[in-house]
């Protein structure tokens, strides 16, 4: 910033602007440890009391958290392995090899990707009710994956085109057949692309909600979202500060990966600048 | 090794770039493909490769038929333009490159590497990142990449266009050393004449896929087959004048002058037309053959002068000269030209 441009009413704006969600926050942590009288704002007392989710199952969730977590962790993971291991090989045959119907398949690929997915929900139920994939998690694995696959498989396409084509041909004429040039010589060149793509489909699963709520509603296949989403099914008693602090459970994950990977993460916006 | 083309044929989809193309390289010759940009060359040059596929034709290394053979099974060392160094790889990693892939030990690949990198200079640099290098050292790891695995040819992609000029210069004389030490077949493709002349064995000037003449570079440059060849080569270029016979001498277009012709120009007949081209060097005031016109431009470059004088026709002729015999812009200066130095083309381009 230079000197000759004042930042502070730029910063007072931005940070009166963002109160409401500093409050939140803060709302959300605190409540998560202190008992609160309705209708007041100020906490009456500190108590541990609602994180006792994650000794004992809480009598309106009635699943193991930890079960329902490692469900989650396996959704999240699985669809982001699969999603990773599919767009870095068809993006590559997207970008370089000569196939036939490339042109259809591209803009397939980004139609897919602008599509609004809720519509096809009804569809999709129908087809895991026949193939009896209905209420499992590998039914809601496919279906999440085959939605990211669109966005994946652009975005790598995007980081190979920008791998010259020298590269392959000194790889070529070094001797190497074109899977260890794909292998050796341009995989390593996309590398900030497969992790950013890989994080950001682990987290688009890991907050994915709607699906596993249609297609996958009950106990041994929940998922965290559908979990708190459980919580508050039951209106006539809602314990909200329960409710928070699973929330803030659930968020810990997320928000520990974008503290850790954040740099990564920009990459995907960068297309793939080499470094 | 000996590299030849016969009947070479490559064309993209319906345009021909190159029909029945011949050409013989001699083993430890090096061959400049010169041209201006889309004339083939670097088509010719990536067919040698295998990069591209010939769609008609053979290739021979030495009495082998590799028109067929894939690219990783031909054994030429290519160096690209931009290098194309693998950037996640250290200068070592990217050297020997071609050999682990070949499966070579461990220890001959090390020793392999370090004598290469004694042949291009670069021992102190193994352990870096390409990235970490200038251009001239990329260069010449490119170089060593290309040439660790003892290719049988050589094969230079516009290898200097990416340089500034003094490094141009340095690297000029490297690559050429090189080649000689390692007594390696070498073809360099450019569109820089200089480069091609200072650096090769003999010249192939190409243009629209064709090679239009195929010779050393100083017969090259006194004995251009074309107009077109005679225009290539030469820095500064040479002049054209053009005019109709009359008797032994050339009328010039649109003017009262008139210049004696050789009398080594097999003439056509009186009444043709005809284009002279002189080279700045032969357009001197001592010369016979005087001509007058006025200085329109001063180039200075430093040891020399060049100078565009304009005829009364329009006509522009260049003379280079050494600087020192200062002239001026809008000078009136008659000047003289060596009529055995001068070539003469047809209206067609072709020689006289």
């Amino acid at each position: 910033m230079t000197s000759n441009f004042k930042t502070w009413p730029v910063t007072l704006l931005l940070a009166v602007l963002s109160l409401p969600i500093v409050i939140m926050f803060a709302y959300l942590i605190v409540d998560t440890v202190t008992d609160t009288t309705a209708g007041s704002l100020i906490p009456d007392r500190f108590t541990l009391e609602h994180w006792r989710f994650l000794f004992e199952p809480p009598q309106t969730g009635r699943a193991d958290i930890w079960a329902v977590t490692l469900n989650t962790f396996l959704f999240a993971g699985s669809t982001s392995l699969i999603v990773v291991s599919v767009s870095v090989t068809s993006g590559y045959a997207l970008s370089r090899l000569n196939m036939p119907f490339r042109k259809f398949f591209l803009g397939g690929v980004l139609t897919l990707h602008a599509f609004p997915t809720v519509t096809l929900i009804i569809a999709i139920f129908l087809m895991l009710q026949m193939t009896g994939l209905y209420n499992t998690l590998i039914g809601v694995i496919l279906v999440k994956t085959a939605l990211e696959l669109p966005f994946g498989i652009w975005i790598m396409k995007g980081f190979y085109d920008t791998v010259p084509w020298e590269i392959e041909m000194a790889g070529i004429a070094d001797g190497a057949d074109r899977f260890t040039v794909w292998r050796k010589l341009v995989l390593p060149q996309v590398h900030p692309g497969l992790a950013a793509l890989g994080l950001f489909s682990f987290l688009s699963a890991w907050s994915e909600f709607i699906l596993p709520q249609v297609l996958a509603p009950d106990g041994a296949s929940q998922v965290l979202s559908t979990y708190m989403q459980n919580l508050i099914k039951d209106d006539r008693a809602p314990d909200f500060n329960l409710f928070k602090s699973v929330g803030l459970f659930y968020a810990l994950p997320v928000m520990t990966i974008y503290l850790i990977f954040n740099q990564k993460l920009m990459n995907i916006y960068g297309g793939g600048t080499k470094g | 090794m000996r590299i030849a083309l016969e009947n070479f044929t490559k064309t993209f989809g319906d345009t021909a770039v190159i029909e029945n193309m011949n050409l013989e390289i001699a083993s430890g010759e090096m061959l400049a493909l010169l041209g201006p940009s889309g004339c083939g060359k670097s088509t010719t040059l990536f067919a040698v490769c295998g990069i591209h596929r010939m769609d008609g034709g053979r290739l021979l290394f030495g009495d082998k038929d590799v028109t067929s053979v894939p690219s990783q099974n031909r054994n030429v060392g290519v160096v690209f333009q931009n290098y194309a160094l693998y950037p996640h790889m250290n200068i070592y990693e990217n050297i020997a490159f071609p050999l682990k892939i070949r499966k070579d030990n461990k220890k001959t690949i090390d020793e392999k590497v370090q004598e290469i990198a004694e042949l291009v200079h670069i021992p102190e640099l193994l352990d870096r990142k390409p990235i970490q290098l200038s251009g001239g050292q990329q260069q010449r790891v490119a170089l060593a990449r290309a040439l660790v695995r003892e290719p049988d040819v050589l094969l230079l992609d516009e290898p200097l266009a990416n340089l500034d000029a003094k490094l141009r210069l340095e690297m000029r004389s490297e690559i050429r050393r090189i080649q000689q030490k390692t007594g390696i077949t070498a073809i360099l493709v450019t569109h820089d004449q200089v480069e091609a002349m200072s650096m090769c064995d003999r010249i192939a000037i190409m243009d629209k896929g064709q090679i239009v003449q195929l010779s050393t570079p100083k017969d090259m440059y006194e004995n251009p087959a074309s107009e077109f060849v005679a225009g290539f080569m030469g820095n500064p270029p040479i002049s054209f004048l053009d005019g109709t016979v009359d008797e032994n001498d050339l009328r010039l277009a649109n003017s009262s002058q008139s210049l004696p012709l050789s009398s080594n120009i097999s003439l056509p007949n009186d009444g043709e037309t005809l284009r002279l081209g002189i080279r700045p060097e032969h357009f001197q005031p001592n010369y016979p053959a005087k001509l007058s016109g006025k200085i329109s431009f001063i180039e200075t470059q430093g040891r020399e002068v060049l100078y565009d004088v304009t005829l009364e026709n329009g006509d522009v002729l260049r003379s280079i000269q050494s600087s020192g015999m200062p002239h001026a812009i809008g000078e009136l200066v008659t000047w003289g030209i060596d009529p055995d130095k001068t070539l003469a083309f047809a209206a067609n381009g072709s020689r006289l």
